[in-house]
């Protein structure tokens, strides 16, 4: 199991367990966190499952890839670190991974 | 604020709406009694897949699930699925099932989704003319495609699209029947319609257009399709995809609002205080178009779910979002936001011979609708623009080398 921490935007933690494979949108609706709406199940059109990764976290988490990054550029919310949950697949270097929710998905 | 634990919602349609409602009163906090009343027999699921990554195998129906089935033991959610309600006690305040058992609610949400329209002509009945809504329909299609099979659609929208880019994709001869003269006629422009006629065609589509049929003929099962101008078309299956009614039969047996849908208010409250509707079935004013709209969509059903469970407890509500809407087809990403009421100017930007293009649509000069062809920046540009009201200039709009930074500025 890989340990994830989801930290809403007014600071409650969701510490979850996640088997390897799973991405962390899934997980996050599979728990009900805040915040992760995921209006498309993770067909990569919708923009609201979005999460920022620390910035030492990123290199472990890997770059957006051409059509993540197009799905981000104009999201209003973009900085380095925001990524789609749903394209963020769980893998054992993910361990311990701590999750910033932003404010609004809209 | 309302955290009195003898209080009980109920709701009506295991849907997507409904499961949501559910998700997001244990988010807000709801303590009280959640009934979850469904007539089909499957947990909450996603319907998109069924006509795309589901129908051609690439998910499994697990991945359906909006929540998995430890959710529900988890957050105390009583559940009643393969079973109807059969209809509400507005006075007692319950609801009763078809098994007889009545269910008081003090809050009840209906969110009983809508039906597939069918055709009122000769051959409907026949065992392989099918219509697409849950995921039993959706398996009787799968079970119907296959290399070789020539299925006829009737219908030009987008759920007629989905299945035909589906059933290419499985090696299936598909031919699409629509009366309007072009697909997606109420629901797209022309531009973006004519662009994703002539991609379908290249993918071996065949469409006819105001073609109307006169039968589907076949002792048991569906044979052939006739039309007026009498075309016989031969078929292995029909699938009949021609929008659908809002299940709204409950809420007007106890006097409800109704008018094509169910009426709520801005709160998603029907004409009795103690009776919610939301999703498919609920038509609501808008506040961004100033008029009643019933909108079949998963933003949509999900916006209004975490309404009423702002509502019940208590919570300060969200703004109002601009309306959307996708669809895949192929590779093709179909990203639309807005309703194009009372446009007066349409700017193309990209290149559709590239299929890669939005299309803007415009009322003095403010944004109102974006319809996206693997677009994702232009959409969720439109999507803020259509949000703020700003004016934009329809010539920097149309010229691709202007940044979309200079104009969601
Ligand atoms: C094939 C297909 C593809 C789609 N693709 C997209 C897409 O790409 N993007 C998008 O945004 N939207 C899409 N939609 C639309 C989206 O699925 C709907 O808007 C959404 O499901 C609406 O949710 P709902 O809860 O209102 O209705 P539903 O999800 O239909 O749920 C209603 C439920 O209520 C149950 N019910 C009805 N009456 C009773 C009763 N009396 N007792 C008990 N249960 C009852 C029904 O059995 C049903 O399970 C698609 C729909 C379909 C069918
Ligand atoms: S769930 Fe829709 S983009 Fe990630």
């Amino acid at each position: 199991m890989i340990q994830i921490t989801f930290v809403e935007h007014g600071g409650t933690h969701h510490t979850i367990d996640i088997p390897e494979g799973m991405s962390l949108m899934q997980a996050a609706v599979n728990h009900n966190v805040p915040g992760i709406d995921a209006d498309c199940g993770g067909s990569m059109t919708c923009g609201t499952c979005r999460v920022c990764v620390p910035l030492d976290a990123q290199p472990v988490t890997g770059e957006r890839s051409s059509l993540e990054q197009q799905m981000l550029e104009f999201s209003g919310l973009d900085g380095s670190g925001v990524r789609l949950s749903c394209q963020l697949v769980a893998r054992p270097e993910f361990n311990g991974l701590r999750l910033q929710i932003p404010e609004s998905q809209v | 604020m309302t955290q009195n634990n003898r209080e009980r919602v109920v709701v009506v349609g295991a849907g997507h709406g409904g499961g949501l409602t559910v998700a997001f009163l244990r988010q807000f906090g709801y303590a009280g009694e959640i009934t979850l009343i469904g007539e089909e027999t499957v947990l909450p699921y996603q319907r998109p897949p069924l006509s795309k990554a589901w129908l051609k195998g690439e998910v499994s129906q697990e991945s359906l699930a909006l929540r998995p089935p430890a959710f529900y033991v988890d957050q105390n959610i009583d559940l009643h699925l393969g079973v109807r309600a059969e209809r509400i006690d507005v006075q007692a305040r319950h609801v009763v099932l078809a098994s007889g058992q009545e269910i008081p609610y003090d809050h009840l949400v209906l969110a009983t989704g809508a039906h597939a329209r069918t055709l009122p002509i000769p051959g409907v009945q026949l065992s392989n003319v099918m219509t697409l809504r849950t995921l039993v329909d959706a398996e009787h299609i799968r079970s119907a495609l296959g290399p070789g099979k020539k299925l006829i659609i009737i219908g030009g929208g987008y759920v007629g699209l989905e299945c035909a880019a589906t059933a290419r994709a499985l090696g299936v001869e598909v031919t699409v029947l629509a009366r309007a003269p072009r697909l997606l006629e109420r629901v797209a422009s022309e531009p973006v319609s004519a662009f994703l006629q002539r991609f379908h065609e290249s993918k071996g589509v065949t469409f006819r257009l105001n073609a109307v049929i006169e039968a589907i003929l076949g002792d048991t099962r569906a044979e052939c399709v006739l039309l007026t101008d009498g075309t016989q078309l031969s078929c292995d299956a029909v699938l009949v995809g021609v929008g659908a009614i809002p299940t709204a039969s409950m809420a007007q047996a106890i006097g409800l609002r109704c008018d094509d849908g169910i009426v709520v208010d801005a709160d998603c409250r029907t004409s009795d205080p103690h009776i919610f509707a939301i999703g498919d079935v609920a038509k609501r004013p808008h506040p961004l178009y100033g008029r009643e709209l019933r909108l079949e969509s998963v933003p949509s059903c999900m916006e209004q779910a975490k309404r009423v469970a702002a509502c019940i407890t208590g919570r300060e509500p969200a703004a109002a979002e601009v309306p959307w809407f996708w669809s895949d087809q192929y590779d093709l990403k179909l990203q639309i936001a807005g309703l194009p009421f009372e446009a007066d100017e349409t700017v193309v930007r990209g290149n559709p011979d590239e299929a890669k293009f939005a299309v803007f649509h415009l009322r003095a000069g403010h944004i109102v609708t974006v319809e996206a062809i693997n677009a994702p920046p232009e959409f969720f540009a439109g999507k803020k623009l259509i949000g703020s009201g700003k004016t934009v200039a329809g010539d920097k709009l149309k010229d691709s080398t202007v940044p979309l930074t200079d104009l969601a500025a």
